[in-house]
């Protein structure tokens, strides 16, 4: 965590621009005071429990350990070879990384198109579809997973009998199965993307909007060539979000696909490594998988602060 | 804008909202109806989208069989400390960090940066150890505690922008009005930046209350500690789920996600494009 900010130490901390108040010049311990009880906090519950697990992650740790009282031995790399060895946790990672990806791309389409109707209808419609929208969003991860389940339920479901399907079971199948859950998640995450986009187009000065109209741009290419860019900080939040949100999801497969689908099918990282901790009790297998994500994040928030530098936003 | 939209466009426009509004809106609203249900028509192969005889007898089948009100009274205690607690708290950090220069600064804000990326999901084995190490488990605290610090990052980083929007001439003003710096932050900036708190709650509380893997992790044995994700998870049962308790155990934990965003929505959308802009 310390090494990428080095990087920004040559960063000038306080621009000239910025003036300090009176108060701010010489603060003293004050911050330090104000911050201890948020940093106590995250050193407790947070660093600590990341140093423990990339500890267990090098120890062998099983029942015999967690309740047996015997010593952990140091494995070394033990544990990460016994995992890169495993087929399954290749097809895991590959099906997070596909999903997550499918989600994202989904929830940000939907999001942005979704926004920019919101900006062409008058306020009677945009309030039900922001009503509708709110709703899908406050609703708990796993009551909207249960939902979903029941309206896509073999036997009792409307969706079957809607299109006809009969009793077809679409948890049964790995694709099927995954595209329900990602049904649920495109359902239950596109309200953030739509609502922050919908306040970003409002923020844009109409003038912007009206000269290009005049100048006879079609909407897409107003769309892609003013808006687009003036939303592009909004737009890097709102896609990282995603990215770690999706990229992260348990409930939905836990209750939907009943743990991770039949054969652990629909599996992914988070769900397997909670599934080899606490079902299998593989705790030192479970944290070293829960590192691998933490580092496929850690990355993506690189990628992440670059952008938002690039972007030259002020810390 | 208006100006370039002509008349028909618009209208197909407004028809495709109020359809995408109804589809999104249709699960919620089969959740209550299938709660509302009776037995028999929920156990229908031919379901229909109403129901002539509402009945409540699975909301009556929820708070009876399962110990329901307690879990629910257990949710909201542990969802309401988070809340409060955690505004406080990163109501002081957000400030510590817009309203002084001090050394350490930048790297602390791409700490809380950092810190909202961290998947929390993955620490739940050492902290599952932590909670065992100090007797927590099968206490709220073990839930409380989590929360309230993996809510601090994302509240501080939104909180920034409101801290930062209140001018410092007004701080200057207080000062030289005599106040002291504990007067201005409770009397001043806080009332201020009190709108910014109430966005910022909306994402606490429902992580919170949304909670499903802690829950069903730290409290393993003491279920009178459960929260209401594992009452709702009681009624699957293999082959023969209790869709009617599913769904009038869904609704019940829903609706009060509903009403804290139906009181904060205006203030959530300002608040986010505050905190997005910024």
């Amino acid at each position: 965590m310390t090494v990428n900010s080095t990087a920004y130490k040559t960063r000038p901390a306080s621009a000239p621009r910025r003036r300090p108040a009176s108060p701010a010049r010489r603060p003293g311990w004050t911050p330090w005071l104000y911050l201890l009880p948020a940093l106590v906090l995250l050193g407790g519950l947070l660093v600590y429990p990341i140093y423990q697990l990339g500890l267990i992650s090098f120890l062998e740790y099983t029942q015999a350990q967690v309740s047996g009282g015997e010593p952990a031995t140091f494995q070394g790399f033990g544990n990460y070879s016994a995992l890169f060895g495993d087929s399954q946790f290749w097809q895991v990672l590959s099906a997070t990384v596909v999903f997550a990806a499918a989600c994202v791309l989904a929830t940000l389409l939907v999001g942005c198109a979704l926004a920019v109707l919101l900006t062409r209808i008058r306020a009677v419609p945009r309030l039900a579809l922001m009503l509708g929208a709110l709703g899908a969003w406050a609703t708990p991860a796993i009551t909207g997973s249960t939902v979903w389940v029941f309206l896509f339920d073999a036997d009792f479901g409307p969706v079957n009998r809607i299109l006809g399907l009969g009793d077809h079971s679409w948890t049964y199948g790995r694709y099927s199965a995954f595209a329900l859950v990602l049904l649920e998640v495109l359902w239950c995450s596109f309200p953030f993307v739509m609502v922050t986009v919908y306040a970003g187009i409002r923020a844009i000065p109409t003038e912007v909007l009206e000269a290009a109209a005049l100048d006879g741009a079609s909407q897409w290419r107003i769309w892609r060539s003013v808006t687009a860019p003036m939303l592009r900080p909004i737009l890097t939040v709102v896609t990282i979000q995603s990215v770690i949100w999706d990229f992260k999801v348990f409930t939905q497969i836990y209750v939907m696909t009943n743990g991770g689908g039949i054969a652990g099918q629909n599996l992914v990282l988070n769900v397997y490594a909670y599934q080899k901790a606490f079902a299998s009790s593989q705790y030192s297998l479970g944290s070293a998988i829960g590192v691998v994500m933490l580092l496929i994040l850690l990355a993506v928030t690189l990628v992440y602060l670059r952008l938002v530098r690039r972007q030259g936003e002020e810390l | 804008m208006s100006l370039t939209v002509r008349r028909p466009g618009r209208l197909v426009a407004e028809a495709a909202a109020l359809l995408i509004a109804a589809a999104v809106a249709f699960p919620l609203y089969w959740m209550v109806l299938s709660a509302l249900k009776p037995s028999g028509e929920i156990q229908s192969t031919h379901p229909r989208p109403w129901t002539l005889s509402p009945s409540l007898d699975s909301f009556r089948r929820v708070f009876e069989q399962q110990d329901f009100g307690r879990y629910f009274l257990n949710s909201l205690l542990v969802a309401g400390t988070v809340v409060v607690a955690s505004a406080l708290i990163a109501f002081l950090a957000a400030t510590a960090v817009t309203r002084f220069r001090f050394r350490f600064r930048t790297t602390l804000l791409i700490m809380f940066l950092v810190a909202q990326m961290v998947p929390v999901e993955a620490l739940t084995i050492p902290l599952f150890f932590l909670m065992r190490d100090f007797g927590q488990l099968n206490t709220l605290g073990s839930l409380i505690l989590p929360h309230l610090a993996f809510s601090l990052p994302f509240a501080i980083w939104m909180l920034r922008g409101f801290v930062r929007a209140v001018p410092e001439a007004l701080e200057e003003a207080a000062y030289i009005d005599g106040a002291s710096r504990t007067r201005f932050l409770w009397q001043i900036l806080f009332p201020l930046v009190l709108p910014g708190l109430v966005a910022t709650s909306v994402f606490s509380f429902i992580s919170t209350w949304n909670d499903f893997l802690f829950a069903k992790s730290f409290i393993i044995s003491d279920t009178s500690r459960s929260t209401l994700p594992m009452a709702l998870l009681v009624f699957f049962k293999p082959d023969e789920n209790d869709w009617g308790g599913i769904m009038a155990a869904s609704t019940v934990m829903t609706v009060p996600v509903l009403v804290f965003f139906v009181l904060v929505q205006r203030r959530l959308v300002s608040g986010l494009g505050g905190a997005v802009k910024d």
